[in-house]
């Protein structure tokens, strides 16, 4: 019981991270507008739990300008692929 | 622990649905497949009228289309399908702005470019088969082209149309096996199996 408690990551305790999560693990990439569509959520808020993701180094960002128009494109890293498996993996196991 | 347990299955809930419709271009709209399937209906009609005017209903024909007639039906082909093109993007815009979904958006780039690769190869081998006169084979293949392209962007979409492009692919090759059919098979898969999936689609996932 104790280990699976460990595996549970405190950084996608939260909807709007755990959404961001499962988007990201599978698409290449998203970009600002793409998010906040899919999930519902204002500016501030997707930037405030976006911004703590890749402080934990689960989110790469790139900022880009396509057409002259700048664009920030979201990327999952491989740290972050890593925690979320093992995040839905320790949920299964708790679920079991 | 029992609260635990029901935020976990419903932070399932939500990895599973982020996961899914962040892939996919969920505002095809249904209606647009009604709509398309009675212009199917009523092009099959006209050309019909105009093909096999004063034949035997219900039975194998042969038929050998003059210069003028050809030109006729492939005019008659090309508006049907321009027409339930438009009248599918309006919808599907319409739906997709309440859905917050964008038309132009990544979702609707990905299931564009899987659907229209196969969609266009099948056009231009017909444009060459009429050319060449290979009449009996039109209506079949755009059926075949039409499913295989489906099935192919299924996986970018609401999921039935895998379900839609398989029947679409089974009436195709159908109608090349019982050639001289092919406008009865035109009409079940453009018409009548347009209108069923686009009811049900409708009804599933809302205008």
């Amino acid at each position: 019981m104790k280990s699976i408690i460990e595996d549970l990551n405190k950084a996608f305790e939260n909807k709007v991270r755990l959404g961001v999560m499962s988007i990201l693990v599978v698409n290449e990439f998203k970009d600002f507008n793409g998010l906040k569509e899919l999930l519902q959520v204002t500016d501030g808020n997707l930037a405030s739990h976006i911004k703590s993701l890749e402080k934990l180094e689960y989110v790469d960002v790139e900022k880009k300008f396509v057409d002259r128009k700048p664009r920030t494109e979201y990327r999952v890293t491989e740290q972050g692929r890593l925690a979320f498996k093992k995040h839905i993996a320790a949920i299964e196991k708790l679920l079991r | 622990m029992e609260n635990a347990k029901e935020k976990y299955i419903e932070d399932l809930k939500v990895i599973r649905s982020m996961m899914d419709r962040s892939g996919r271009f969920i505002s095809l709209s249904g209606l647009s497949g009604v709509v398309a399937g009675c212009i199917a209906l009523l092009s099959a009609y006209l050309a019909y009228d105009l093909v096999y005017e004063g034949q035997d209903y219900f039975s194998y024909r042969q038929y050998s289309a003059t210069r003028s007639e050809l030109l006729l039906l492939l005019a008659l082909g090309s508006a049907a399908i321009l027409s339930s093109l438009g009248v599918g993007y309006w919808l599907t815009k319409r739906k997709a702005k309440q859905n917050g979904q964008s038309v132009w958006g990544s979702e609707s780039k990905q299931f564009m470019t899987s659907f229209f690769p196969a969609l266009i190869t099948g056009g231009l081998l017909v444009l060459i088969l009429l050319a060449k006169g290979f009449l009996g084979l039109v209506a079949p293949l755009c059926l075949l082209f039409y499913g295989l392209a489906l099935v192919n962007a299924s996986k970018y979409t609401i999921k039935e149309t895998r379900g839609l492009g398989m029947i679409e692919i089974v009436l195709g090759l159908s109608g090349i096996y019982f050639i001289g059919y092919g406008l009865a098979f035109w009409a079940i898969g453009f018409g009548f199996a347009h209108i069923g999936y686009g009811i049900y689609m409708h009804l599933k996932y809302g205008a």
